[in-house]
């Protein structure tokens, strides 16, 4: 174990390679074995799915409602007797706050690019297999998107929409389509010139039995981890629309807007103030450590 | 290479048009009467008629899109509902304001980012390395504007030493260049700079690290080089991918400073759009963010052409 520290990552890799060759493992055995090895992608991984079940189960774990208010524990301090994280500014149990706030904030970054991935890995892969005009228009079309600043077109699309969930969801999905489409064209071009497609379709196989037999196999995996690791940027991107008060609408709890309506408040409590940021970072940075991880093992290169 | 250049400038031309189409659709997907800003809701239908013919929205979508295209292209941009000024007006204060900050912001993460990611990619797998690559990913990962209130707290609620929001004195918006401007600068622009300063030292420690590996390298010190000089040629290396990542930041801090501006009350185009979006200022919202989409497509531009070049590669593919 002292020995293979010393390796650089391109040794290892061989390593790593040699011993597939001993063992002759499958893929994802080998995948498996290197999450297996990797202790942050782990706890990451573990992080990531607590985060989640305690937005899930927030009604069972929370200690308060919500939605109570109580003018005398208005901003309590972090620790106050019955309120472990202290309350808001309407005096609402924070710790109750921030579990239930996961709901909205992690439905709200994980569905756009759950949906871009459905629209933009189709356009993807229609314009990549299909090549010649239709990529054209496609990826023109694409390039459009690509000229706003990826904040920008997120909010122009929510301020010209209106406030609201829906909306928000609504303009992060076209956020993310571009990029997600441009990297499955990419790599579907990539596949689609690969020996054995021109192999399969000489012994006479139609072009859908093509993508969804020899093409799709070789492109969902990348495309997913890229997605993967666009869910950070956009949980980040929900709750800065909610900050703006674009997103979700007050009495919700969701972090983005916690962190909004607390702004007012960093003069009398500013820890309290701070935590809802504290969940969205360490969401994020769980996310993005993760999908790194699963880069590495699944050996992806964009 | 000015083939490559001339096409490259050419094809602004469709992108930018693309552009206009798409943010004279924003406005026209948007909910309401877009009379709604300017009619008092118990006007006579006459008046609603009239004024309707007066702003032209009587005429099919593709004949104001039309209209509208050509008074932009002469650098009209329609009034400001709300304020009641010409939205170039209201632009030519923010956007300077807004740069400033942005460039700031960039100039700081390329420094930083470039000493993390160049020290990460030659010490590969040492301590060091691991300690730039998590500092990198704490930089992308974290939501830029809870940070700017973290940094608020710090400096100007717990220690009192730093300005919180604002861009100078008594709600200054013309920047200058004096201490008191400064100090006002200091925490935003630490704030914008967090996330270019991840993305260029995991972009500059790619970089290198593969530089590195490849065989020029080895020969280079087999040729006798000292360690400096075969440094400048990682540098002259890495140099095209880090600037084109710069180049592109500063595009995305100049259309996305909306959410630190909104935290330090920033007076520039994050500050315009926030009010033309909650006041429904139509012509102020088309205007700011078609001035900055047309910045970013132009700064595109720029960098493909400089990456161009610096680097003959780009030009022949």
């Amino acid at each position: 174990m002292t020995n293979a520290r010393t390796l650089d990552s391109k040794q290892q890799a061989a390593v790593d390679a040699a011993q597939v060759a001993v063992q002759s493992r499958g893929y994802w055995a080998t995948v498996g074995g290197r999450i297996r090895d990797d202790k942050v992608t782990i706890v990451c991984g573990v992080v990531v799915l607590l985060i989640i079940f305690s937005a899930v189960f927030a009604d069972l774990i929370a200690l308060a409602d919500p939605y109570k208010a109580s003018m005398l524990k208005r901003l309590a301090e972090i620790g106050a007797p019955g309120y472990p994280l202290g309350a808001d500014e309407m005096g609402r149990d924070m710790m109750t706050r921030l579990l239930y706030g996961g709901r909205l904030s992690l439905f709200m970054g994980i569905s756009p690019i759950v949906i871009a991935l459905a629209i933009g890995g189709t356009l993807g892969l229609v314009a990549g297999f299909l090549g010649g005009r239709v990529n054209m228009l496609i990826m023109r079309l694409m390039d459009v998107f690509y000229a706003f600043p990826s904040v920008l077109l997120a909010v122009a699309i929510s301020g010209a929409l209106g406030a609201g969930i829906g909306n928000a969801i609504v303009s992060l999905t076209l956020v993310f389509i571009p990029p997600i489409t441009r990297v499955t064209e990419s790599v579907t071009t990539q596949v689609r010139s690969l020996d054995y497609v021109e192999a399969a379709r000489a012994s006479g196989a139609g072009s859908l039995t093509i993508i969804r037999v020899h093409v799709l196999s070789n492109v969902l995996g990348p495309v997913f981890i890229y997605s993967t690791s666009l869910i950070s940027v956009s949980i980040i991107l929900a709750s800065g629309l909610s900050f703006l008060g674009l997103g979700t609408e007050p009495p919700e709890p969701e972090w983005g807007l916690m962190l909004n309506t607390l702004r007012q408040s960093i003069y009398v409590n500013p820890w309290v103030a701070a935590l809802p940021g504290v969940m969205i970072f360490f969401t994020s940075l769980s996310f993005n450590l993760l999908s790194d991880g699963l880069r590495g093992a699944m050996d992806v290169r964009l | 290479m000015l083939e490559y250049i001339i096409r490259r400038v050419l094809y602004v031309i469709p992108i930018g048009l693309g552009v206009t189409v798409l943010v004279f659709a924003l406005v026209h997907m948007s909910p309401g009467d877009p009379l709604s800003a300017v009619v008092p809701p118990d006007a006579p239908e006459e008046m609603v008629q009239d004024l309707r013919k007066a702003y032209g929205f009587d005429k099919p979508l593709p004949i104001q899109y039309f209209t509208w295209l050509g008074r932009v292209v002469t650098g009209d941009l329609g009034v400001s509902v709300a304020r009641g000024r010409e939205v170039v007006d209201e632009l030519r204060i923010a956007v300077p304001n807004t740069f400033i900050l942005a460039a700031g912001g960039t100039l700081l993460g390329f420094t930083l980012g470039a000493i993390f990611g160049g020290i990460a990619g030659y010490f590969q797998g040492r301590w060091i390395d691991k300690l730039a690559t998590a500092i990198a990913i704490t930089g992308v990962s974290v939501p830029h504007y809870w940070l700017g209130l973290v940094l608020v707290i710090i400096f100007s609620v717990e220690m009192n030493v730093l300005p919180s929001i604002g861009m100078g004195p008594g709600g200054s918006t013309a920047w200058a260049w004096d201490a008191e401007h400064m100090r006002h600068l200091v925490l935003p622009v630490v704030t914008l700079a967090v996330i270019p300063m991840g993305l260029i030292t995991r972009t500059v420690r790619a970089t290198v690290a593969e530089i590195l590996n490849q065989e020029f390298v080895q020969a280079l010190h087999a040729k006798g080089l000292f360690q400096r000089q075969v440094l400048m040629h990682v540098v002259r290396n890495a140099a095209p991918t880090t600037l084109a990542v710069m180049g592109l930041q500063l595009g995305y801090l100049l259309g996305g400073s909306i959410l630190v501006e909104t935290v330090f009350q920033w007076p520039g185009t994050g500050s315009l759009l926030n009010s033309a979006i909650f006041e429904r200022d139509l012509p102020l919202l088309q205007g700011t963010i078609l001035v900055l989409a047309m910045f970013f497509v132009l700064l595109n531009l720029l960098v493909d052409i400089v990456q161009s070049a610096i680097d003959p590669r780009m030009s022949r593919q």
